[in-house]
């Protein structure tokens, strides 16, 4: 059994999640803080990926990477990078894919911590950021891992977007969801059960680590 | 000296209300402030410490401008060096008790002394969760002292402690402030809880 599309996939979310943490945990302390119009756009630009049909996504994607006209040739053309049917192309469409899963979590534990522990750092002579860093961030821990493991999870089973803007080359772009509709597609079904099963099997485990290390905050990861 | 004249509109539950406050502080005073819930304390001590921007007026401290509506001038809170004891505390969850205080400042023998006059010292390593009410308010205001501020603010600082703790750490701060020459303003539903100690009072209405 070729296991080269599963080890792409476990690739792919973790590089994903690592993107994320650093990119969504300011993002998502920046949208707790206030509201405004400008906020309310931007919140809802990063959380059209949760409604919008995958392949949509992709389609869009496909379009302004193309490395024929805009941005994709400008990119091509000067950063000699291709995002369109390589690795690259995935975990750029990854990143957006699953924005709305570490932002949305760590936003809402953010806004639910007492607005007088960053006033009380604040007081203490605290940067925002040292504030951030040492008092926010540390005590929405649960938050954290929740969406860290939800990003990790839900890239793993990215099929739309990956398909339209990654097709399938192996080693390349083929990862375990493709490989399981591949194989499908070839009638090869106990080829697609190996590789369903094991996508079933990651998921399973990483959802129930994360209610047992929540066990004590009594609610679901999804709530 | 501590100058303020300040204009605020406070949400009340019935309609508007403004708090409106003209009044100096001597260096080194301490003043209690004492009115009905709602009445803009808290308010107040957050506009002292930049938590909260007034609409109008200004806050001069000694020959410093914090706050200054018509020159545009609001010193962040960070830059005030006021200390704040919020009446929910405001503890850190993440933090020990130490850890509080280094969180605050670096010096080793101030944080000792800190630890002894709050009787802390056999908890340092204890969180918050495991604090009882009266030691969690303690902490709160040993990580306030902890910077030496300017101005301390303290919202209700003592409400948790039995009388005869209260009694003896009113009595150590009291020596501490005096020494360090803090201008301090406290907040109390109890008129009579600092009688003795405070030089003058504000009333909000």
């Amino acid at each position: 059994m070729d296991l080269s599309p599963i080890w792409l996939t476990l690739k792919l979310a973790g590089i994903t999640t690592l993107i994320l943490l650093f990119v969504g945990l300011p993002f998502a302390w920046w949208l707790s803080r206030g509201r405004s119009l400008f906020k309310i756009i931007i919140e809802a630009i990063i959380t059209m990926p949760l409604v919008l049909p995958p392949s949509v996504l992709g389609f869009y994607l496909l379009l302004a990477f193309s490395p024929r006209h805009g941005l994709g040739k400008w990119l091509q053309e000067v950063f000699d990078v291709q995002f369109v049917f390589s690795f690259q192309g995935l975990v750029l469409a990854s990143v957006i894919y699953s924005i709305p899963f570490m932002v949305g979590p760590v936003k809402s534990a953010l806004q639910q911590l007492p607005p007088a522990l960053a006033e009380a750092s604040y007081t203490l002579g605290k940067t925002e950021w040292q504030t951030f860093r040492y008092v926010l961030l540390p005590n929405i821990k649960p938050s954290l891992l929740t969406a860290a493991v939800l990003t990790f999870a839900h890239t793993l089973g990215e099929f739309g977007v990956v398909l339209m803007i990654g097709g399938s080359i192996p080693g390349v772009t083929r990862v375990a969801s493709i490989a399981v509709y591949d194989a499908v597609e070839q009638r090869d079904y106990a080829m697609a059960n190996n590789y369903s099963l094991i996508l079933f099997a990651i998921t399973f485990i990483l959802v129930i680590a994360v209610f047992v290390f929540n066990k004590y905050q009594a609610k679901s990861p999804l709530a | 000296m501590i100058n303020i004249m300040i204009e605020k509109r406070l949400k009340a539950y019935h309609g508007q209300q403004v708090l409106r406050v003209n009044r100096q502080f001597a260096t080194g005073s301490i003043t209690k402030i004492y009115g009905p819930s709602g009445s803009g304390k808290t308010t107040f001590l957050k506009i002292i410490a930049g938590l909260i921007t007034p609409e109008k007026g200004i806050i001069r401290v000694d020959a410093v401008s914090w706050f200054n509506a018509g020159a545009k001038i609001n010193v962040p809170a960070q830059k005030r060096n006021t200390g704040f004891v919020f009446q929910q505390y405001a503890l850190f969850p993440n933090m020990t008790v130490r850890q509080h205080l280094e969180y605050a400042t670096t010096n080793e023998a101030w944080i000792k002394k800190l630890l002894l006059l709050g009787k802390l010292d056999t908890l340092q390593e204890h969180k918050p969760d495991y604090l009882s009410g009266g030691q969690q308010q303690r902490l709160a205001i040993l990580r306030t002292l902890a910077t030496k501020p300017q101005i301390l603010l303290m919202d209700e600082p003592f409400s948790a402690l039995d009388a005869k703790m209260k009694t003896e750490l009113i009595t150590e701060l009291k020596v501490l402030l005096k020494e360090q020459g803090t201008t301090t303003l406290i907040v109390s539903h109890n008129p009579h809880e600092l009688d003795g100690w405070a030089d003058g009072e504000l009333v909000f209405e």
